[in-house]
């Protein structure tokens, strides 16, 4: 298959925002040895660089239905990027410290184009219920909440780490955790009760997910990981 | 450069936002216009022969522009060489303004920014920048 592998090569090392980047061990084959390769994540496109300083990738990963796993490996802090298919490879990563290893599970996650705009749906429907200044559903039962409250008070789930929020906020500092208010200034839900208000989002958010998760009832596009479920 | 040609293969198996049979000719001098089935999906453009599992190509389209050539055509080139252009010809005017609108959202950045815009609306408004579970 034919691919613009010249403007692949550009995009790899242009000014648009980088979502992580730091040195990887890759795994060359099943049985073959590591590599320590430059890894630059930007977008859905995983490039991986001989060095930092090199002017060209040796190789990119495109990441669209794949999974990301933590694995056992005889390599400390190891990790893989999988994808579905009888003859599909299985990319083995290792990291240089537990921390890398998290931060690159957790961008490598949600690096797919398909996330992202499920992620940009969800907050256009959003913003279309809030200018449209619709009623809040009736209130629904009580039902035991398995979610403790966050630290600020404010049980909004926050969206952004703090790498991916740098990334796509450019030269802007990522946006300060939702602050409890009493009431806001503007706005037709200045009225509604913070709770009811996560109770209403939450709700939305929640069918949204269910239809996604239905439609892509294949495993291999599940993008959940275990700390997707974490302390929310 | 290396990549992963079976999953983008796999890719361009997925369900399309667009998919049509335009004409579409290369940015080499002296190409001809084929018939192609054209499919996009996510941020990459396939391109097939007429009843092809497999396509002949694919272009990613980041840092791309988009151009209209008349009549009802529009061209894909990028930004490292804008003359280098690959032309595609549209059965009629909706269609080719059609392609153009959807190439134009075809982008990881253009995503990145559409996420900015709508935290931040939501945030003028609400005075949090929106509620989004992470999945």
């Amino acid at each position: 298959m034919k691919l613009n592998e010249r403007s692949l090569a550009f995009y790899a090392t242009c000014d648009a925002p980088v979502d992580n980047a730091g040195f990887l061990y890759k795994k060359g084959g099943r049985h073959a040895a590591y590599h320590r390769r430059w890894f630059v994540l930007r977008g859905n496109m995983l490039f991986y660089f001989e060095d930092a300083a090199s002017r060209e990738p040796v190789g990119v990963i495109i990441l669209e239905g794949c999974t990301v796993e933590l694995v056992e490996a005889a390599e400390e802090f190891a990790f893989a990027v999988r994808f579905a298919g009888t003859r599909a490879r299985t990319y083995v990563l290792a990291a240089e410290s537990q921390a890398a290893m998290e931060g690159w599970v957790k961008a490598l996650s949600r690096a797919s184009f398909d996330y992202l705009r499920l992620v940009v749906r969800e907050l256009e429907q959003q913003l279309a219920a809030v200018r449209a200044g619709a009623c809040p559903p009736p209130p629904l039962p009580r039902r035991p909440s398995a979610l403790p409250p966050k630290e600020n008070g404010c049980a909004v789930w926050s969206t952004e780490a703090p790498v991916a929020s740098a990334a796509l906020s450019g030269s802007e500092p990522p946006p300060p955790p939702p602050r409890r208010r009493a009431s806001a200034p503007h706005g037709p839900l200045d009225a509604a009760p913070f709770a009811q208000l996560h109770e209403w989002y939450g709700q939305e958010i929640r069918a949204l997910r269910s239809r996604w998760l239905t439609s892509r009832a294949q495993p291999d596009r599940c993008q959940g990981l275990s700390w997707a479920t974490e302390g929310h | 450069m290396r990549y992963n040609e079976k999953e983008l293969q796999a890719l361009s198996r997925q369900p399309a936002e667009l998919a049509a049979e335009l004409g579409m000719r290369g940015p080499k001098k002296g190409s001809v216009v084929k018939r192609r089935l054209v499919k996009l999906v996510v941020n990459f453009l396939f391109y097939f022969r007429t009843d092809e599992a497999e396509p002949v190509g694919a272009l990613l389209l980041e840092r791309c522009i988009v151009a209209r050539e008349e009549p009802s055509g529009f061209s894909i080139s990028f930004m490292e060489d804008p003359e280098r252009k690959y032309y595609f010809k549209c059965c009629s005017e909706e269609q080719c303004q059609e392609w153009m609108e959807a190439l134009h959202q075809a982008s990881y950045e253009f995503m990145r920014r559409s996420l900015i815009f709508y935290r931040n609306e939501i945030q003028k408004m609400t005075g949090s920048p929106g509620a989004v579970r992470h999945i």
